[in-house]
């Protein structure tokens, strides 16, 4: 049996497509962005060595506007924090002391989470439409005309308009992964914990989110890396407009290297998208520490 | 069976979990209605109520005027390919990096988990430049091959996991009646496999049927367009007829609905086990 576990062929064999497609998909092309974020490049020509000035050119370009697009999604990070994901805990915690309709209240609240962004954006779109959106009509049968608004069109609106159905969407993904954390302390803590006179709040501020901290700490760095790489709903509800209030780094991205041919620059951003996302994993890991508890 | 005690608080917590889950069905309730209403409705007559004539002819007309049945097949073959490789090419490569010995496993095992970290921005303009050359953009390998390549990490990891509980005597027992490694692999391996295989299904179906930046950059022609594509660009032709964009909408999400409602444990419990590796 060693011998048939060692047969060279066979391994080559079975871990030959996996690796192909790792190495040409993944791989090269880290190294290529890397690579391209050196040059001063159009795509077309060919492109002049210019080290690490895109990056310079990154944090000093007043019309690029990339350190707007941190301040952005830094506010989606922050947001995320403040408000989704206490959602997420209270909504988790109530759920999870299993009350009535527990896996009515959960699965209604997950669906937002597995539509396609495209659908999400798409109707949030039509809410926020200035003439016919749901929104405005309702603020108009309320009487409140003075506040409508062209929401997605208006530079003080947008940001929000926009990072409210990419909060809206994640509630119920956040809620589940800490539901299941819950589920998974075990019961006879929480037993005891009533018996000796606890109240629920007592009983989820002293046992319960204590024993919940990892999974904590991974909603709290999903919500960051998640805010970096948002693309999706903010593509097609502003594409980061108008006049770049809601650009986050991937919108422009996209936007330097697609629309504009600006080759390298564009791969500056990309490299800077995964290098944040690391040391913000990292960083976060390192500040929220936990105690392993079996 | 719990009976719900009408005390105060009871009411308020109740109150709550109704209104969240009014605000997060609102957006669903109302594309299904407007999908079945004209402009009439929709812009003042009976904006949030049930339709008053129920308009079928949207779905017709995006259906056949505006191609969604052609982007809604486009969907459904990438997803089902990238499902069907990225299962197999995963299982294969599981069953060498767990149960097989050589030399380099671990640094294999590592540069996976590091592939679970690289978000797909960072390749998209290399990848896009490979494409380009190999004359591959507008073809449903552009897409494919890449989803493929992505969904690998979070499958060979959702695998591992899974392998690791086989006990290895099953497979020396199998050895010792002749078996060859392709035969236990087949025959022991694959078989015992199927609950990842579920796992990886969901996984892979979410992010390929619903991926929306390699989908637009990577295919401009409407014959290759997947439904998100051809959405976006829908609602660009259809700016100020909203029935036929809602109709398009629910077709885009029905399958997903559908396949909630009948597995919604097991989608559950596969994104959780996703985010815990992850």
């Amino acid at each position: 049996m060693e011998k048939a576990r060692s047969n060279v062929v066979a391994i080559c064999l079975f871990m030959l497509p996996a690796a192909v497609l790792f190495t040409v998909i993944i791989i090269v092309p880290v190294i290529m962005s890397t690579y391209y974020s050196l040059l001063n490049w159009d795509g077309i020509t060919k492109g002049t060595f210019v080290g690490l000035e895109n990056f310079v050119q990154l944090f000093k370009s007043k019309t690029a506007g990339f350190p707007k697009t941190l301040l952005n999604v830094s506010v989606l990070a922050g947001l995320s924090i403040v408000i989704q994901l206490p959602l997420a805990l209270f909504l988790a915690l109530v759920l999870g002391k299993g009350i009535k309709g527990e896996v009515f209240f959960l699965s209604v609240f997950f669906i937002p989470v597995l539509l396609s962004t495209t659908v999400i954006g798409q109707l949030w779109s039509k809410i926020y439409n200035p003439d016919y959106g749901i929104l405005n009509v309702a603020l108009r049968a309320l009487g409140l005309d003075h506040m409508t608004k062209v929401w997605l069109g208006d530079q003080k609106t947008a940001l929000l308009a926009v990072f409210i159905p990419i909060l809206w969407q994640y509630v119920g993904y956040h809620m589940l992964i800490m539901y299941a954390g819950i589920k998974s302390i075990s019961p006879e803590l929480r037993e005891a914990a009533r018996i000796d006179g606890a109240t629920e709040g007592q009983l989820a501020r002293y046992v319960t989110i204590p024993l919940l901290k990892p999974v904590l700490r991974t909603s709290i760095i999903f919500s960051v890396t998640g805010s970096l790489k948002a693309f999706d709903l903010i593509y097609i509800l502003t594409n980061g407009g108008p006049a770049h209030a809601s650009e986050v780094p991937s919108t422009l991205m996209v936007s330097m290297i697609f629309n504009r041919n600006r080759y390298g620059f564009g791969s500056a951003i990309a490299v800077m998208i995964i290098f944040l996302c690391f040391l913000m994993a990292i960083l976060l890991r390192k500040l929220i520490r936990t105690e392993e508890v079996v | 069976m719990k009976k719900i005690k009408k005390s105060p608080a009871n009411i308020l917590l109740y109150g709550f979990l109704a209104l969240w889950t009014a605000i997060q069905i609102f957006p669903l309730y109302w594309m299904l209605t407007f999908s079945l209403k004209d402009n009439n409705e929709i812009f003042g007559a009976n904006v949030i109520g049930l339709p008053h004539v129920w308009r079928w002819e949207n779905y017709t007309s995006v259906l056949t005027r505006g191609k969604v049945g052609t982007y809604f097949l486009n969907s459904v073959l990438v997803t089902g390919a990238t499902i069907a490789l990225t299962s197999i090419i995963a299982l294969m490569a599981t069953y060498a990096l767990t149960r097989m010995i050589w030399k380099g496993r671990k640094l294999a095992n590592n540069v996976v988990m590091l592939g679970l970290t690289v978000p797909i921005h960072t390749a998209i303009l290399p990848i896009f430049i490979i494409l380009r050359s190999l004359k591959m953009t507008n073809s449903y390998q552009a897409l494919i091959i890449p989803y493929t390549a992505f969904g690998l990490a979070m499958a060979i990891m959702i695998c591992s996991s899974l392998m690791e509980g086989i006990p290895r005597e099953l497979e020396e027992a199998a050895f010792i009646d002749g078996c060859s490694i392709y035969g236990i692999f087949g025959s022991i391996i694959l078989p015992l496999m199927r609950p990842a295989i579920a796992t990886i299904s969901i996984f892979t179906y979410l992010t390929a049927w619903n991926e929306l930046m390699f989908a637009t950059i990577f295919i401009s022609d409407s014959n290759y367009r997947t439904l998100t594509v051809g959405i976006q660009t829908l609602s660009g032709s259809y700016t100020t007829d909203w029935g036929p964009i809602g109709a398009a909408l629910v077709v885009a999400t029905f399958p997903t609905l559908i396949i909630y409602a009948f597995m919604s444990n097991k989608i559950q419990e596969s994104l959780v086990i996703g985010a815990v590796k992850g």
